[in-house]
């Protein structure tokens, strides 16, 4: 991959090696761990990147997100999309 | 009217990272090492045991990142036991290696073990000149062959560069490097000048121009690169106006355990004089952490003295380096001299004012070793 990010519908996001989500029970919180990095991940991004398997797109994973939460598919999609795109310049989330 | 209410003295926060040196034998000389002149015997190491518990006490701390360092410490023989130790009990475990001693096989089965990130350093973008540099024939040619088996075992990589006079003008060439090798981050690290790097500061500081220079060409690589490779640059202090914020305040996030398990805020603090030092040979990691003298002495801001304790950004930087201070002031607790409100100030122009020749010639580096040889007749 080069360049700028592009995410796509049917991207399939998930973690690379190296990146992980733990539950910090010393500070309980979510941490999403990589090089060098500890992201503080609030409860809305954990549903999220729970759901970057590798094998769900990004628009079934939005799909499953706006059923769950019963929430406006376009603000989910909006959402997701920033925080995905933002990690993975970061080279947090694989695409 | 009711007794005030007394708020409890807020605990210490828990440490975030832990920086293990598991040895300090290495095969490199590196100039700039950031290990002490004094290094430990390979007889002192703490054993195996010892730092298992040390690994279990920091997890149960709060601990998330272990970082597995040296010297080189693939020159430990349990180095595998360690990973898979680290694994175990839930740290995420960052190996930070010169490449040499490690092969395929044994990079494979660290990946194996649980393994979550490598750090290579790579001293230049030109093979002789790195060699000589680390002060070892051949050391570029194998790092080339580790880092393919960092990727090839799907292990994020990291390339880690010191810039220095020798290597200045080809910052942006190690960006490039680092992308070629398949790295996910590039750390670019202009050089520290305590320790060896103060030995060599002759030898190693680049003139104010070619820093700037270096500093701009790899500014422009992060957007060329972004998505691609993350770049972590650490720009000279000795140029800048304000101090870094050392260890992001003293003992705040991370603890250094060295080869014979004295507990540090910072890999250099044991150059401070009347500083006592606790030894994980003798106390919890989180006793030390909270309790130990040397972790004490400079945390927070109460022992600032001016201009640090009245400067609005004593919390953004914390008064700087406190070895740096110590090493040009010769106290401690003054601002670091590299701040520009610092009564000192003039120590470090005066120092850059010296390298101010690009066409200088390169002194010879006193390369690190663990036992000093004698000098040449």
């Amino acid at each position: 991959m080069s360049g700028p990010v592009q995410l796509e519908d049917q991207s399939k996001p998930h973690l690379p090696r190296g990146v992980r989500l733990k539950l910090d029970e010393t500070r309980n919180e979510w941490m999403l761990l990589a090089p060098e990095r500890v992201v503080k991940t609030d409860a809305i991004a954990v549903e999220i990147l729970k759901r970057c398997d590798g094998v769900a797109t990004l628009s079934e994973i939005v799909d499953d997100l706006a059923a769950t939460f019963k929430a406006d598919r376009a603000i989910i999609d909006r959402d997701v999309r920033a925080m995905l795109t933002e990690l993975a310049t970061k080279r947090m989330v694989d695409l | 009217m009711n007794a005030p209410v007394v708020p409890p003295k807020p605990a210490v926060a828990a440490p975030v990272g832990l920086l293990a040196e598991l040895t300090h034998r290495c095969p490199l000389g590196c100039p700039y090492c950031s290990n002490p002149l004094e290094m430990d015997a390979r007889a002192d190491e703490l054993d195996t045991e010892t730092w298992l518990r040390v690994f279990s006490e920091a997890a149960a701390a709060g601990v998330l990142h272990a970082h597995l360092s040296g010297g080189e410490p693939a020159a430990r023989h349990d180095l595998l036991e360690i990973v898979a130790h680290c694994y175990k009990v839930g740290l995420y475990t960052n190996l930070i290696t010169s490449g040499i001693g490690l092969t395929p096989e044994k990079v494979k089965a660290l990946a194996d073990a649980g393994l979550d990130h490598v750090q290579l350093s790579i001293q230049d973008a030109e093979a002789k000149s790195a060699d000589k540099i680390a002060g070892y024939e051949g050391a570029y040619a194998k790092k080339q062959i580790v880092a393919k088996a960092v990727t090839d075992n799907n292990l994020p990589l990291t390339v880690n560069a010191v810039i220095h006079r020798a290597n200045v003008t080809r910052a942006g060439r190690m960006v490039e490097l680092a992308v070629e090798l398949g790295a996910r981050r590039v750390e670019i690290a202009h050089a520290q000048y305590y320790g060896w790097g103060l030995v060599n500061r002759a030898a190693l500081m680049p003139t104010r121009a070619q820093a700037e220079i270096a500093i701009a060409e790899v500014e422009a690589l992060k957007g060329k690169y972004a998505g691609t490779i993350v770049i972590d640059h650490v720009i000279p202090d000795y140029h800048a106006k304000h101090p870094k914020a050392c260890m992001g305040g003293w003992a705040k996030r991370t603890m250094n355990i060295t080869p014979k398990g004295m507990a540090l805020p910072c890999h250099a603090s044991e150059t401070i004089p009347n500083l006592e030092h606790w030894s994980v040979r003798d106390h919890s990691l989180m006793d030390i952490w909270s309790a130990s003298p040397a972790f004490n002495a400079f945390r927070g801001t109460d022992w600032m003295k001016e201009p640090c304790r009245s400067c609005e950004r004593k919390l953004i930087d914390y008064g700087g380096c406190r070895c740096q201070a110590l090493a040009l002031t010769g106290d401690a607790t003054e601002a670091d001299p590299v701040c520009h409100l610092s009564p000192h100030h003039d120590k470090i122009a005066a120092v850059t004012e010296m390298f101010a020749d690009d066409n200088a010639p390169i002194p010879d580096y006193v390369y690190r070793r663990l036992k000093a040889t004698a000098p040449v007749e």
